[in-house]
């Protein structure tokens, strides 16, 4: 017989009722790993981010510059740390405020219908219709260029479609009888889009918020490179890989790196957004 | 050894894996054979597999669930053993199917015949116009109205009953050996029932092909099956010729069935009543409708001058058929769809025709349940949230005394108190309703309006189900309002009936001298086509023509 021994164990998600699938969790690691260098980026850049370091431009990967240089001999691996802090802040913030807002305003109309519905529909509708960028370059240019501003520009471009979005998913779940069981309970409005609409289209709420952050990354990139994004000698991903683009034909890793980051990010926010963990449901008692 | 049979079925388990990695067996070890030109009815409860089974010889299985063991040899070739490919040469030419829902399983943006003649397509068997004018004979032989175009319309262009019957035509233009029939007549109105029993009769007879019929409706299955399978918890229980079943059954479970299906006559519950008690709900000149408003009334008008009293411990039946204003009846009570015009009095006190101006209070003494589980439910809640919310949300109730109330309330409804972790997508069509009436009872209602909630029970659950409803009500001083197309389960606990047409009420009645009493035409048309437990019912029943033809569409 064995005394009492103090178990020690992680947390799993088994152990915790969930099950998490190894796509998800690979994901999920992918968007660990970017946060991570994200927040930390400035203590782990090997050379000064704005310093031309090499004597040759698009070199390729060596010892001393693991990601080669860019088209001004900068290190491309300090580049994208740096970049890293900047896409991951700024798109993930602004497509979180986009997709929350679209969402919740997406899920009351169709609750509530009639006027309310009528109203903000075709004033989103009319917003919808002015190009993004250049409404991005006028509030800019007019406001100047901070990260706050770039947020909330970027959010404010992209929650009329996730609006739309959401509204038709939910208009379709707002018809089913359970939803009627719960008004003819007398449940009010906030209770009926958290705890009856929402989870029935968090799928493909979710799916919406992964394609919206690939086009938020290449707005800002888009603002970025007309000079009114993210201030150099600074860059977010979009504008590496657009700065350094004369290097594709020099094969160079300049451009291939912040793509990859780009890629890694978005397909993982994708992966982990797709397998999200689930609730393990068959329990014995 | 097995060449006179189109089907035999050797030692056939189906099991699944549940998401925390147990194993559990849906089929445990079936065999029984099937002889050309024989019918041959699963018949059992919600649960007990006989979808599954009737699903596994076509070679297919629902997503999750295996073929783990047996063969199943459909005229020599086993189908256990084949791959996807031989099995899709399979499905169509050698055996068909005809689901539940036909509704569902048309394609609502291609014309009827296109459809029908797409297995003869996808086979290659015969050219276009050969199968187009194979189609229309099998419409003839359907006996659908106008064999010659119902196939250029569109599925919502026809009736519910016309569209079984195309689905029919559907799986049997590839001239199958076996056709399997999924419970294709338990969406319907009894009065179309009739009809489309007595074209599937004939066309199998025609055709020569075998067929499998999954019911829950004992009835039913009498009327169309040479042989009856009874199945509970994936096995076979007792299996025998319809007679045999019908008259002599052996197996406890059986006569268990067979006696559900009796109807017993509902004995006037004991409540104390004082003679001056205010009815539970009184309906005075109540008009419902649709659409916007002009002048007062609605464009589309639904209900038109309905009065009734319930008293209290009383339960009236409302009887009538798909499209007769019954569900709305229900809903304008609870507000759901505000009436136009009338009065409802909830205990004497007059309630407010829209939701939104009733009081918690008010909304709580009369609760709905609604006629589709699968819908009624919310898919992304778990059991225990869905039934916990009520409480919540009426009394406040939380944490440990909420969690001990839910197993109370599953307790009730006869269901284990692990189901609260699941998902109503896990559990069957009796369990969701058993769930759904017990979200109402968490309420602690005075009032309940059941909307044709046994229509998707098996007899025995269902009959459960009342006995239920009975004991509560003795309990708890409960009312009912009970909307059903099925007249045995009104009989079996309502004290009065309301029989209504086309959103009036044509009359009223008391339950237990229905069929005695009856006197409006379509009241009595009503009753004569329910079927009886009786396999010669069908080919007896006579109807008059011309109450059949203005009174029902089919």
């Amino acid at each position: 017989m064995t005394p009492d021994r103090v178990s020690f164990r992680l947390p799993t998600p088994r152990g915790l009722g969930y099950s998490f699938n190894r796509v998800g969790r690979i994901g999920l690691a992918v968007i660990l790993f970017w946060a991570v260098v994200a927040v930390f980026g400035t203590w782990l850049t090997p050379y000064p981010v704005g310093k031309i370091v090499d004597s040759d431009y698009f070199s390729p990967m060596s010892g001393s510059f693991w990601m080669g240089s860019d088209y001004l001999g900068r290190d491309m691996l300090s580049r994208i740390i740096m970049g890293a802090h900047y896409t991951v802040g700024i798109a993930l913030t602004s497509v979180t405020l986009a997709c929350t807002a679209g969402v919740i305003f997406g899920m009351i109309a169709a609750v509530i219908g009639g006027w309310f519905d009528t109203i903000l529909s075709r004033l989103l509708d009319a917003f919808n219709g002015i190009p993004s960028l250049l409404f991005g370059l006028v509030v800019v240019a007019a406001v100047g260029s901070s990260i706050p501003v770039l947020v909330l520009t970027l959010a404010t471009i992209y929650a009329p479609g996730a609006y739309r979005f959401a509204r038709a998913l939910a208009v379709n779940v707002n018809t089913m009888d359970f939803v009627t069981v719960a008004r003819a309970r007398g449940e009010r409005t906030p209770y009926l889009i958290l705890h009856e609409i929402l989870p029935n289209i968090l799928g493909p709420v979710l799916a919406d918020l992964g394609l919206r952050f690939v086009f938020i990354v290449l707005v800002l990139s888009g603002l970025s490179f007309l000079g009114l994004g993210v201030q150099p000698p600074n860059a977010d991903w979009g504008a590496l890989v657009r700065e350094n683009i004369e290097g594709l034909s020099l094969g160079a890793p300049a451009v291939i790196f912040p793509s990859i980051a780009i890629a890694s990010l978005t397909i993982s926010v994708n992966m982990f957004i797709d397998n999200l963990p689930t609730r393990i449901r068959d329990r014995s008692e | 050894m097995t060449d006179s049979f189109i089907v035999s079925v050797r030692d056939l388990t189906i099991g699944a894996t549940t998401d925390s990695g147990r194993k559990v067996q849906i089929i445990k070890g079936v065999s029984f054979d099937i002889a050309p030109g024989e019918i041959v009815a699963l018949i059992g409860e919600s649960g007990s597999g006989k979808t599954t089974i009737a699903l596994s010889l076509m070679g297919h299985t629902r997503p999750g669930c295996a073929i783990t063991g047996g063969r199943i040899l459909m005229q020599g070739h086993d189908v256990t053993a084949m791959d996807e490919k031989a099995r899709s040469g399979l499905r169509g030419t050698a055996v068909s199917y005809v689901p539940q829902s036909a509704a569902a399983a048309f394609n609502p943006s291609q014309r009827i015949l296109q459809q029908v003649i797409e297995i003869s397509t996808i086979h290659k068997l015969m050219p276009r116009a050969q199968a187009e004018r194979k189609a229309v004979e099998l419409f003839r032989a359907l006996a659908l109205p106008g064999p010659e175009t119902i196939g250029n319309r569109f599925p919502h262009q026809v009736s519910g009953g016309q569209l079984q019957r195309l689905s029919a035509a559907m799986a049997l233009i590839g001239d199958p050996q076996l056709v399997i029939f999924d419970e294709p007549t338990t969406a319907l109105d009894v009065t179309t029932q009739i009809e489309v029993l007595r074209a599937f009769k004939s066309v199998m007879k025609k055709s020569g092909a075998a067929g499998v019929y999954v019911s829950h409706d004992l009835a039913v299955v009498a009327q169309i099956a040479d042989r009856i399978i009874v199945l509970k918890g994936g096995e076979i229980q007792e299996e025998g010729t319809a007679q045999q079943i019908l008259h002599a059954p052996v197996h406890p479970y059986t006569r268990q069935l067979v006696a559900a299906f009796a109807p017993v006559p509902h004995s006037l519950a004991q409540i104390e009543r004082q003679a001056h008690e205010k009815p539970i709900l009184q309906v005075e000149g109540l008009f419902v409708g649709y659409g916007p408003m002009s002048g007062g009334e609605p464009h589309v008008k639904i209900l038109k001058d309905v009065n009734f009293r319930l008293e209290r411990g009383r339960n009236l039946g409302v009887i009538g058929e798909s499209g007769s204003g019954k569900s709305t009846l229900a809903r304008a009570i609870a507000g759901i769809v505000p009436a136009y015009r009338g009065n409802m009095l909830l205990d004497g006190q007059e309630l407010h025709p829209a939701l939104a101006e009733r009081s918690k209070e008010e909304l709580r003494r009369a609760q709905i349940v609604f006629q589709l589980a699968d819908t009624a439910l919310n898919p992304a809640q778990s059991i225990g949230t869905i039934l916990g919310r009520p409480l919540t949300f009426y009394k406040g109730t939380a944490g440990a005394a909420r969690e001990a109330r839910v197993i109370e309330l599953l307790d009730m409804v006869r269901l284990p108190a692990g189901l609260r972790h699941r998902l109503p997508g896990e559990l069957s069509g009796g369990q969701k309703q058993r769930v759904n009436l017990a979200r109402a009872l968490a309420a602690e209602p005075e009032l309940i309006l059941c909307d044709e909630i046994t229509s998707a029970l098996d007899t025995v659950v269902a009959a459960a189900i009342l006995d239920l409803l009975k004991e509560l009500q003795r309990a708890l001083s409960l009312s009912y309002m009970f909307i059903s197309h099925d007249l045995s389960t009104v009989e079996a606990i309502c004290d009065d009936v309301l029989v209504m047409y086309k959103g009036e009420v044509v009359e009223a009645l008391p339950a237990a001298q229905m069929s005695r009493q009856a006197e409006h035409p379509y009241s009595k048309l009503l009753i004569s086509s329910v079927p009886q437990l009786d396999t010669g019912w069908l080919a007896g029943l006579e109807q008059d023509p011309e109450l059949v033809a203005a009174f029902s569409r089919r």
